[in-house]
């Protein structure tokens, strides 16, 4: 049943060439340095973690050196108040740390992208409950809330990723909210609906695939915030005091007179290592977000600007 | 038995506060295979609320009453549940503002798969390959169902929304505004399209569209809808040359004409606006803006009646041209 016809226009648009696929991602990391320098920080600071056993010059757990000795070139970053090797301790502390905020963020995202999408699509009674819900927690200290839980659960690692989790859902599910709510009245929802697709299917092949950057975005957000809210509960002594995470660090130093005894390199390199992360993620995950919404940067926020171009074949030894 | 009967179509929307919208009134309108019937009218006259309900797509703000018979089963009967089967197998529709019909993060050959599944039409390979020929078939290279619909341009993704509803071979294609956001060229060769795929294919195409030279260039068949119900219908010829009703006449008088009688031909517009439909409306529900009024029009309301071989108007003028 093939007619023959067809359009002369789109002899002019390229006949059916497969186009190549340029993941999301990577156009964002083509456009944007921030993008790449978050994500080259990142990455660093994963690799690190991964490969610390292997390269992380002393034990992280024994004493090698004299207490609060300072750097030197045996030491590069000092030691601690045990006789630590602080560059050791730093790789480990790394390691947790960074597997708390991977996994509390994974918590956050799941809750966060979930609400966010039953609220947006079913609206009525879920998008009410839930969405009180959310409004709840989010008006709610964060900080202040994560101490009393933690207090009140005890203190583990464990604990810290579930309070993390359950307190950083709120901001993603509000926004991946708006967003859905939007998605579902396209023509391209009615169209799914009308040629019978099932709730699921229009979220899991319609709805999700469109509201993935945003998840991204948010996600690597978030990782930020719980790097901070992990070394903010381990510094009040709310996480498990045997482990070493970049927060415990901080938290031993302070209480063991490290300040009153001048062993800056106990506190400094610690705190550089969590700005520098957080700082990381935030690079990464506004690019995305800047990617996703153009409207940020508009004339006045942007550093490019148009250009004139001389006209070309005007002067004397034009063809 | 008419392939798609549609009869006494009632449409009311509730509103938030206060009493419900009665945006359809009362339709009535058949089709035979390879019929191409038009729907013309004012914004806001209930076109799209008419093949919305043809379709069993209303939202659920809408009630509604009348039959839609296809082969002489009322596919509405049953709710949702009975529409369901017989949409997009038998009935397809191509929705307004098409364009955005497509879902951007999807290759356009699978979204145009994407129904074939559901129906049993086809899976798979079979599903893919059935699907290039569908585009090839609207004038698209099938190769191009590798392609997300931002490669397209807006006439390609007009067809492409066309091959979509042509997925599970349907008989009743109904097509709301398709040609609206398109240059006069592309929208020709989209017209030129639906008119040749309808007697190939003997689908029945109902075409809704405020541009009245559209479906004169599409339709052997229209109807004129104003305030939610049919004011005139018969075929295509006689509604130009011969209108019964004011509205008809006043709205060929308001389209420009190129090959025009003469230059000295102004074009009219017609003053003021559709009445609201959330209030009852005594009388004819033109009679504010028509340019004929009789005394009986404030009060009486005109019953669509046969004023010609297929003609029907709902005008007392016109009942008493029948009469005599």
């Amino acid at each position: 049943m093939t007619l023959p016809l067809q359009d002369p226009a789109l002899a002019a648009e390229g006949l059916g060439v497969p186009p190549r696929r340029h993941g999301f991602l990577r156009s964002v990391l083509r456009e944007r340095k921030a993008a790449v320098i978050g994500l080259a920080i990142i990455v660093f600071f994963i690799l690190l973690s991964v490969i610390a056993p292997y390269i992380s010059p002393y034990s992280a757990t024994a004493q090698t050196c004299a207490v609060y000795a300072p750097p030197s070139s045996r030491h590069w970053l000092g030691c601690d108040d045990g006789g630590i090797d602080m560059l050791s301790e730093l790789m480990q502390g790394g390691r947790i740390s960074l597997v708390v905020a991977f996994a509390a963020t994974f918590v956050a995202m799941v809750i966060g992208g979930g609400v966010g999408i039953l609220t947006g699509y079913f609206g009525r009674w879920i998008d009410t409950s839930l969405m009180r819900v959310t409004d709840y927690l989010l008006v709610i200290p964060d900080l202040v809330f994560a101490v009393v839980i933690a207090d009140l659960w005890g203190p583990s690692l464990f604990h810290v990723i579930i309070v993390i989790g359950i307190l950083e859902w709120t901001s993603t599910a509000r926004i991946i909210r708006a967003q859905v709510m939007s998605l579902k009245e396209r023509v391209y929802v009615k169209r799914a609906q009308a040629i019978g697709s099932g709730h699921a299917r229009i979220i899991t092949r319609h709805i999700l695939p469109q509201v993935g950057p945003l998840l991204m975005a948010n996600t690597v957000l978030t990782i930020a915030i719980a790097i901070y809210l992990e070394t903010a509960l381990a510094f009040l002594g709310l996480e498990d005091p045997t482990v070493t995470t970049w927060g415990t660090i901080l938290e031993h130093a302070f209480e063991r007179t490290a300040i009153s005894s001048g062993a800056w390199w106990a506190i400094v390199p610690d705190g550089f290592v969590i700005a520098i992360v957080i700082v990381g993620c935030f690079l990464l995950g506004q690019a995305i977000e800047d990617a996703l919404n153009p409207r940020l940067k508009v004339a006045h926020l942007s550093v490019r600007r148009w250009r004139i171009r001389p006209l070309a074949g005007r002067g004397p030894d034009a063809i | 038995m008419s392939l798609l009967e549609v009869s006494d179509l009632h449409v009311w929307f509730d509103l938030p506060q206060g009493p419900q919208v009665h945006a359809v009134q009362g339709v009535s309108f058949a089709l035979e295979p390879g019929d191409r019937f038009g729907l013309v009218g004012e914004s806001g006259c209930g076109k799209t609320t008419t093949i919305l309900a043809t379709m069993g797509l209303l939202p659920p703000t809408a009630s509604v009453s009348g039959e839609v018979r296809v082969d002489g089963q009322n596919i509405l009967a049953g709710g949702e549940d009975s529409a369901r089967g017989y949409r997009w197998k038998d009935i397809a529709m191509v929705f307004q503002g098409a364009m955005n019909a497509l879902n951007p993060v999807k290759k356009v050959g699978w979204q145009i798969a994407e129904p074939m599944a559901f129906h049993g039409i086809a899976k798979g390979a079979a599903a893919r390959r059935r699907a290039g020929e569908l585009l090839e078939m609207v004038g698209i290279p099938a190769a191009s169902a590798e392609r997300y619909p931002h490669e397209f341009s807006g006439g390609m993704r007009q067809r492409a929304s066309i091959a979509m509803a042509l997925a599970c071979q349907p008989r009743i294609l109904l097509a709301d505004e398709p040609t609206t956001a398109l240059d006069v060229m592309v929208q020709a060769q989209i017209l030129d399209l639906l008119a040749r795929l309808s007697s190939e294919l003997g689908l029945a195409l109902v075409l809704v569209t405020h541009d009245l030279p559209v479906v004169a260039q599409t339709c052997g068949r229209a109807a004129v809808m104003y305030a939610g119900e049919i004011v005139e219908c018969g075929p295509m010829e006689t509604l130009f040359h011969q209108p019964r009703h004011p509205y008809t006449r006043l709205l060929f008088a308001a389209t420009p004409d190129l090959y025009g009688a003469g230059e000295d031909e102004a074009v009219v517009s017609i003053g003021g606006a559709p009445p609201r439909l959330d209030e009852p409306i005594t009388g004819c529900p033109f009679q504010p803006r028509c340019d004929v009024v009789l005394e009986r029009c404030a009060e009486e309301h005109p019953a669509l009646r046969l004023v010609g071989p297929g003609h029907e108007a709902a005008c007392h003028h016109a009942e008493r041209a029948g009469a005599s």
